[in-house]
């Protein structure tokens, strides 16, 4: 584990959707590479042949659902929250492909 | 140079159950936008899926009839990236262990079965809608859609032509009727077709640049597009130019394809397992419960078909390529036993009728009695086959039952033998000139006097029983 | 009757019963309490006084198990109709069309809902601080903390401001601020309650648990909101046992682990003294009591430091202005409006922690950290059950040190990671842990002791803690406020 520069965060940043300026990306810069640092305490630990845990109850499983119609919201209470909506739709700005 | 082509298709089929895959919104096509949404398939902070328990045994049988085998242990993993079809932001998908996997569906190529593996089949949910209002810089989203389930079938690339992509994608959709678990239409969405297209040197073994197209919105589509891209890849190079790996567009009005964008760098998804849901296993007994519940499959039907019904290869491939065709034949068969006029009948006349009408054989308004008692009035021979099939045409577009059309206009043919005596007997008398030069050796004048028959019988008299009075009274 | 908001909840069912006040009283007294108290403690986002008068006058139900009892709720569960923004001005306007599920339960029992708690950012944090409506302040010394995140919830029922509320717990959520606050807070084990309605910060780790003032109470408030859900996969379909009966004063026979790696560095003097003191009064009910050792306990904040922010950077992902809450204006178009309305909308800790998680899940760094992170949590796990193979519960402190003053720790997030060193390893192995008062520092700040036991088994949580309770005074002490 390695640590960690800025361009590294600011590419992290643009995958979560963020932008840091600069003031920010030096402080998240430092502060992450220090956590980091603390986390790589991990490397300690042989875990070559461990099952990870990706649930906290390892024995829960196969948990469904019927296919039963339930009620939907309609289509005012599904926009009441929307910051922007046209008629039944939800309105976002123009979407400009690989931007 | 001589390049070959190599082609792997990914399709997304949508799972024909009642409800979304994670929650209890209806599926329903067509009805007003964000109708059929709740907190679950919005995506609303606090919600959490459930996973339809129906969707995930058609997806199992879906696995088990492309010849896949089912993973042990079953686990969905978020697929994150941003975009306004995807209210989450993350896509319930399966990552590193899918469904299934393993599979594959057999075509036919010359004459010769190929097999196309089939890498993978997995379960995820489908995207909301989008729509770019013409020349607004905004565009509206409709989350109806969004959450529905849908599975991701992905071949390995082994077709080699747009042929065989078409035949391996006609097969597969076959194989997807009969189980009854889509409705399968490309128009609606419910079955949607990317391709991976790539040329290399024949003989070469490293994939040449690959290109994903999109956009098909027809089988046809398909074809037309991997055609025009074979060809345009081939040129580029030809002229000693470089493919770049790209995604492209099929524009089916011009009949082209176009670049969309450009992968420079692959996408980062962060997939990782999805702690709102819990691991599926999958029990080798219930595999087997499910596997039996299986219906006959196109290739078992085909065989069955050819050994029962004595059907040639080609009768039997089509008329068990669709699930539809196969049981109104079957229907057919068990009220009128002489398969190959049933054959006959279907794949020419009934077949054309639904073509050229664009409809399903499930909305065909013939019932196979009805389209039995048709072939039994030809076997009577109450009606020719030529009014037969005026009749069947009629029948199709009226809704009529035959019977009552061929009673209504009349259109019972005489085979009476003293009716039609009379006729002939009036014709002759009529007709002395004519018969003399017949009898002096000119024979054309035979055909004349049955013509004279037919008009007088307004076309309802039973020719070869005309034709054996007229000899009879000519004194052959 | 005066004081009534001071009282229990089965202290005040007992009244009720009697006679001797009723719910509309009770209301009114915690209100009047608030009214003198809130402008000290802050613990509130937003008060239901309107909707909580209109349910005493008539909406709600009048023979269940809370009936006319007023519960406060950690602003990240969903309440049909009301303000629900987990402390951020992401969800600014955010009124959810539909309930958590617990909230339908506390409804269906007759609870009277009273408001919303102050909570850190998405739950993010140990001290309440990162909250976009300020700091909450500690009720025993508001120039102090209340600890975090469900520090509105805690010090609210420190204060009397409510009778009880509800917390939800990723890494100690619960547990710290009711330690730090002085009252009684319970993490169930992961599935016992339904998380459907709870805003999810990291769904493998957060649980719903009440924050009550004494050990009946919280058994009561479980024993309302436990129960399988099929809204969520993960809760667990086991009958709900009557939790009251586990309330017997007799430890004979019940076996304690304590374990050696919590009593090392970093534990500040007096949680010690009064840890190991209340271990001494357990041994005096009966109880055995042995050294234990659970091995992987230094690795359980790094794993944590992965696991928790790789979900809530994928969790918090909707977050984007599209379908509810704040849109930030001036964005031509859908990914300027994501990154502004993003950028904008979250407080620091939240862009750290989705910075952090959303690293460890890129590619390259997978496998290094949240994959790794993973395996570790099964080593942790297996320590847990390995323990409790040779003892029924385990015994702890439940923060290393009483609180701290506000604004000591807030520059220095690591430092903070730390406060949650003894809480993280129960979520991490989905067990149930309670932190009940064992004592007070030299300055008159509450100290936490922690009891966990094995998945389900709530039951010998609360009779370890009902036990203790009843044998000390520690949990009748009320802050001077």
């Amino acid at each position: 584990m390695k640590t960690i520069d800025k361009k590294t965060v600011e590419k992290v940043a643009h995958l979560a959707r963020l932008k840091l300026d600069d003031k920010e990306l030096e402080l998240y810069s430092g502060q992450l590479a220090s956590i980091l640092l603390y986390i790589s305490k991990l490397n300690e630990i042989d875990t070559a042949n461990v099952i990870p845990t990706s649930h906290a109850l390892a024995t829960l499983k196969n948990v469904f659902r019927k296919d039963c119609l339930k009620r939907s919201l309609t289509p005012d209470e599904a926009l009441e929250n929307a910051p922007s909506k046209e008629g039944d739709f939800f309105k976002v700005p123009q979407i400009i492909e690989g931007k | 140079m001589r390049y070959e082509t190599v082609i792997g298709l990914e399709v997304h089929l949508q799972l024909a159950t009642k409800t979304k895959a994670f929650c209890g919104c209806s599926t329903k096509f067509g009805q007003r936008p964000n109708s059929q949404v709740c907190p679950v398939c919005l995506g609303f902070p606090g919600s959490l899926p459930s996973l339809n328990e129906e969707a995930f045994r058609f997806a199992i049988k879906v696995a088990l009839a492309l010849n896949c085998r089912i993973q042990a242990i079953v686990k969905f993993d978020r697929k994150n990236y941003y975009y306004p079809d995807l209210p989450k932001n993350f896509q319930i998908s399966q990552y590193d262990m899918p469904l299934s996997y393993n599979g594959f569906v057999d075509i036919a190529v010359d004459g010769a079965n190929k097999r196309i593996r089939v890498k993978r089949v997995h379960m995820e949910e489908d995207a909301g809608k989008l729509m770019h209002p013409e020349g607004e810089d905004y565009s509206l989203v409709d989350y109806n859609r969004g959450g529905m389930p849908l599975l991701e079938i992905v071949t390995e690339p082994d077709m080699s032509s747009p042929r065989e992509a078409y035949d391996y994608l006609t097969k597969l959709k076959a194989i997807l009727e009969y189980l009854k678990v889509s409705d399968c239409d490309m128009e609606k969405g419910s079955l949607r077709c990317d391709a991976n297209v790539s040329i290399r040197p024949e003989g070469e073994t490293k994939l040449g640049t690959k290109v994903e197209l999109k956009n098909m919105n027809s089988f046809k589509g398909v074809r037309n597009a991997l055609e025009y891209e074979v060809k345009r890849q081939d040129s580029v190079l030809e002229d000693g130019g470089k493919l770049v790996q790209e995604t492209r567009l099929w524009d089916a009005d011009k009949g082209i394809t176009t670049s969309m964008r450009t992968k420079e760098e692959a996408e980062d998804y962060r997939y990782f397992p999805e702690p709102d849901l819990v691991p599926f296993v999958v029990e080798k007994e219930e595999i087997e419960r499910i596997r039996k519940t299986l219906p006959e499959l196109p290739e078992a039907k085909a065989a069955r078909f050819k050994a029962a019904f004595g059907l040639s290869d080609y009768d039997a491939g089509v008329l068990t390529s669709q699930v539809d065709l196969a049981d109104y034949f079957e229907e057919c068969v068990k009220l009128y036993p002489n398969a190959k006029t049933v054959a006959n009948w279907l794949m020419g006349d009934v077949m054309a009728t639904v073509n050229e009408k664009n409809i399903d054989m499930s909305e065909l308004a013939l019932a196979p009695a009805a389209f039995t008692g048709l072939l039994k009035m030809i076997d009577s021979k109450a009606i020719s086959g030529k009014m037969a099939k005026e009749v069947l045409a009629e029948a199709i577009e009226t809704r009529i039952a035959p019977e009552e059309i061929v009673q209504k206009k009349g259109l019972s043919q005489i085979s009476d033998a003293g009716a039609i005596e009379s006729v002939v007997q009036g014709v002759l008398k009529k007709e002395a000139k004519t018969v003399s030069d017949y009898k002096s050796g000119k024979k054309a004048a035979f055909a004349f006097l049955v013509g004279q028959v037919m008009k007088e019988t307004k076309g309802k008299a039973n020719p070869a029983v005309v034709n054996e009075i007229l000899k009879k009274s000519l004194g052959e | 009757m005066e004081n009534l908001h001071s009282l229990t909840a089965h202290k005040l069912k007992e009244l009720m019963a009697r006679g001797e006040t009723d719910p509309s009283a009770i209301l009114e007294g915690v209100f009047a309490r608030a009214e003198k108290v809130e402008p000290k403690v802050k613990a509130f986002v937003l008060s239901g006084k309107e909707r909580a008068r209109k349910a005493v006058a008539g909406t709600a139900r009048k023979n269940g198990k809370l009936a006319g009892i007023p519960v406060l709720l950690k602003d990240n569960l969903c309440v049909k109709g009301e303000a629900t923004t987990c402390g951020s001005k992401i969800l600014a306007g955010f009124k959810p069309p539909y309930d958590a599920t617990v909230v339908r339960k506390l409804e269906a029992e007759g609870a009277i809902l009273i408001g919303k708690a102050n909570m850190d950012e998405f739950a993010f944090g140990s001290s309440c601080e990162t909250s976009c409506y300020g700091p909450t302040k500690n009720p025993w010394d508001t120039a102090c903390i209340p600890g975090g995140s469900s520090g509105g919830s805690a010090a609210a029922v420190a204060a009397d401001e409510t009778i009880m509320a509800l917390g939800s717990d990723t890494g100690g959520s619960i547990r710290q601020p009711a330690a730090l606050c002085g009252v009684v807070g319970l993490k169930p084990t992961y599935g016992r309650v339904s998380r459907y309605g709870l805003i999810a910060f990291a769904s493998s780790l957060d649980q719903i648990g009440p924050i009550t003032k004494d050990v009946r109470d919280s058994a009561l408030l479980l024993s309302v909101i436990a129960g399988y859900d099929e809204m969520d996969s993960t809760s667990v379909d086991l009958p709900v046992p009557d939790y009251s009966n586990a309330l017997v004063e007799d430890l004979k026979g019940l076996r304690i682990g304590v374990p050696k790696e919590y009593f090392v560095k970093g534990i500040d003097g007096e949680v010690e003294a009064s840890v190991r003191a209340g271990i001494g009064v357990l041994k005096s009910l009966g109880a055995e009591v042995k050294e234990i050792s659970l091995p992987h306990t230094e690795y359980a904040v790094s794993t944590y430091y992965i696991v928790g922010p790789a979900e809530a950077s994928s969790n918090l992902a909707r977050f984007d202005g599209v379908q509810y809450g704040f849109r930030a204006a001036g964005a031509d178009d859908m990914i300027e409006m994501y990154i502004k309305t993003r950028s904008e909308g979250f407080g620091n800790e939240a862009k750290r922690r989705i910075l952090l998680g959303t690293y460890c899940l890129s590619t390259g760094y997978y496998d290094a950290y949240y994959l790794k992170a993973q395996k570790v949590r099964t080593k942790i796990r297996e320590d847990f059950d390995k323990a409790f193979s040779v003892c029924d519960c385990i015994v702890t402190p439940t923060s290393p040190t009483p609180a701290f003053k506000i604004g000591e720790r807030a520059s220095d997030p690591l430092s903070m990671y730390l406060s949650d060193v003894y809480t993280i390893p129960a979520n991490l192995a989905g067990l149930p842990a309670i932190s009940i008062p064992c004592g007070f520092s030299g300055s008159g700040l509450p100290i936490g002791m922690q009891v966990l036991a094995k998945p389900f088994d709530e039951e010998t949580i609360f009779r370890t803690a009902y036990a203790f309770e009843q044998g000390t005074e520690f949990h009748k002490r009320k802050p001077n406020l």
